[in-house]
């Protein structure tokens, strides 16, 4: 296990050592101490290694991770794993606004709730959140899956395109070309799949799908009052 | 009979035979226009200003035989590896998707050739563009499509667009008819589907956040390669000052003669400052933080010549971007498509619905067999003449002007034709030492 602290180390010299991992690293554990809430902190990893960061971090947290697998003890502040393009990304406390923006692969497990606009144009990402969802999340989702245990805030899957949402709870309600769908045997299969990645304890048919009515997919003026 | 002399038919100065022909679209359609390019409206512009020349009180420098230099960097705040460009004219970033692969690869070939950059778009960044572009800024914008961080490591400087200046506070949309399989697997979306591209991004929200994610795409790319940041000229002083604040290396500034792939008529007309008038809010703002020069200045929208882009320097810009003008160097708009032109219902010159993905010239096409019709070798090399020439016209007023440098250039080498020039460029209106808000002493 290797150690990296941020009490006695500059960010650079952390996202360095670990950016430097290469495929083959014989190094794959590491954790970093003292994060103190610090932005940008194991970003744009592309190694197969287990960075486990105790306690909370800022802004960015993973953003843009690859194969690593990130583990945040504590919360994380906005933009968690943006743009991530594989790997997982777990967070044991909260996650803020934008968790997973315009994430294109992986898997992002909140253990607790997240914020705002979560899965916010995402791109491919698997994302489970076991907590609740706050307001607008997949906005101009495109791809990849979003699953919610508790229940979701306002305007969920506003613009919509092709990401399939799954929300136990409650939906406070739908943004625009969101709708409610049939879950079919294959989304159960899907779900199922996801909940056992993310260890979560709930069973695929306590949960509704959204997905998109497709019908801003082409702009129509006679669709003009949806927006 | 009547013998009353006739009157002779009088148009409007208001309701003009183009705005009539608009209203009777709009009824007939229930929708807005869209189309590419940038502002069509007479604006003040860089037209209205003259270079004075050296006289007693300046020696020029002898036009063929003492050297005035043209080289640039950009970047030299905080990267490792600021951009060393031998002109100071740079390709303004168009997606692919947008224009065709052929029409990106010339425009790298062109300005690898000139020895200047280019930059990629909405969209994300093609092996073409890439492999033919020696200096290639990869624009991280609001949509994401393409983003990852493979290309964002390989990418000589990262240009975050924020806005441009066709549109500024406005998204895009890419019309299903150009959304090949393609396009569209670089966008992560299905085929044919319009594509609407946020008018912000989705994880930022101020210009604290921006501080951020500037911390974030520096750490990414290990500091390595210039930040730019992309503003449409709106509030030039307050978005200059913010974004040097947030960390960027360079600021691009965007008039709203600056093109776009497609937006609403009435946004591109209606929406944003001209060029002219952006440049000297924009070059106070650096100014007053004490980073002019160290935070480099590119101002794009409407450079046509080298005469404009000797001025847009002389006011204070450290490089200007082309766009439109480099579409025209490759084929864009050319007569010798004229029978198409007339078949679409336009004429050349006048062509400008680029999102429709008919364009006779290839360029701004998704169509295989138009794309053919723009060769990237010959076309990138009309641009390395056009660039080459404009570069020559710079030089030749910068001698003119007594410069050994085109950096030298200040606007006391100007005056201005028109009272609105004059107090946009803060420089004399000609034959006076005055302009309007000039400060009296």
């Amino acid at each position: 296990m290797q150690s990296l602290d941020m009490a006695a180390m500059e960010l650079r010299e952390v996202n360095a050592t670990l950016q430097a991992q290469a495929e083959t690293t014989n190094q794959t554990q590491w954790v970093i101490e003292n994060p103190r809430g610090a932005h940008a902190v194991a970003v744009g990893l592309d190694a197969p290694i287990e960075v486990t960061v105790k306690g909370s971090t800022g802004y960015y947290c993973a953003g843009m991770n690859a194969q690593a697998r990130v583990h945040v003890t504590g919360s994380v502040g906005p933009g968690v794993a943006e743009n991530m393009m594989s790997g997982e990304v777990v967070i044991d406390g909260d996650a803020s606004q934008y968790a997973g923006a315009t994430g294109r692969g992986g898997l992002l497990n909140i253990k607790g709730n997240a914020s705002s606009r979560c899965g916010i144009s995402m791109k491919g990402i698997d994302i489970v959140v076991h907590g609740n969802i706050g307001h607008m999340s997949a906005f101009m989702a495109q791809k990849g899956n979003l699953v919610v245990l508790g229940d979701a805030g306002d305007a969920l899957g506003d613009s919509l395109y092709e990401a399939r949402l799954f929300v136990r709870g409650t939906v406070k309600s739908l943004g625009a070309d969101c709708i409610e769908k049939e879950m079919r045997p294959e989304h159960l299969e899907l779900l199922a799949d996801l909940l056992a990645r993310a260890g979560a304890d709930a069973k695929p048919e306590e949960f509704k799908r959204y997905g998109s009515a497709r019908n801003l997919y082409h702009f129509n003026i006679d669709h003009a009052d949806q927006y | 009979m009547d013998k009353t002399p006739p009157t002779d038919p009088r148009q409007s100065a208001t309701f003009t035979r183009e705005v009539n022909s608009e209203i009777r679209r709009a009824a007939a359609t229930g929708i807005y226009d869209i189309r590419g390019g940038g502002a069509k409206r007479r604006v003040p512009h860089f037209d209205d200003l003259l270079f004075l020349g050296a006289s007693i009180s300046r020696y020029p420098l002898e036009g063929y035989r003492e050297k005035c230099d043209t080289s640039v960097t950009l970047g030299t705040r905080f990267a490792k590896k600021p951009i060393e460009l031998k002109i100071p004219i740079t390709i303004a970033g168009m997606s692919f998707g947008s224009l065709s692969a052929q029409a990106k690869e010339a425009l790298g070939r062109g300005a690898t050739m000139a020895g200047t950059s280019t930059t990629t778009g909405d969209g994300g960044m093609t092996e073409e563009e890439r492999g033919h572009s020696e200096k290639l800024v990869y624009q991280y914008l609001p949509s994401r499509y393409g983003m990852n961080p493979r290309d964002l490591r390989r990418a000589d400087a990262i240009e975050i667009v924020v806005g441009q200046g066709a549109k500024p506070g406005g998204g895009g949309m890419l019309l299903g008819q150009k959304i090949t399989d393609r396009v569209a697997g670089m966008r992560d979306l299905p085929v044919g589907i319009d594509q609407r591209s946020a008018c912000r991004h989705p994880d930022w929200t101020g210009p604290d956040d921006m501080e951020i994610k500037i911390l974030e795409l520096r750490e990414i790319t290990g500091w390595q390669v210039p930040i730019y940041v992309k503003v449409g000229g709106a509030r030039p002083y307050y978005d200059t000052a913010l974004a040097v604040k947030a960390g960027a290396d360079v600021v691009v500034l965007d008039g709203m003669q600056g093109g776009t792939a497609a937006t609403q008529d009435v946004f591109i007309e209606h929406v944003g400052q001209p060029t002219l008038a952006c440049i000297r809010p924009a070059v106070q703002a650096l100014q007053d933080l004490g980073l002019h020069r160290e935070v480099q200045l590119v101002v794009s929208g409407g450079i046509r010549t080298g005469a404009d882009v000797a001025k847009a320097l002389a006011l204070g810009a450290d490089a200007v971007s082309i766009g439109t003008a480099a579409l025209i160097a490759l084929g864009d708009n050319d007569p010798k498509w004229e029978a198409e032109y007339n078949a679409l219902g336009t004429t050349h010159g006048a062509y400008d619905d680029w999102h429709e993905g008919r364009d006779p010239a290839g360029i701004t096409t998704q169509d295989p067999e138009l794309a053919k019709r723009l060769d990237p070798e010959a076309a990138g090399r009309r641009l390395r003449n056009y660039l080459n020439v404009m570069t020559l016209e710079c030089q030749t007023i910068a001698r003119a002007c007594g410069k050994s440098h085109v950096h030298n250039l200040e606007p006391e080498d100007l005056c201005a034709l028109t009272m609105e020039a004059a107090a946009m460029a803060k420089v004399p209106l000609a034959g006076t030492d005055w302009w309007p808000g000039k400060p009296q002493i």
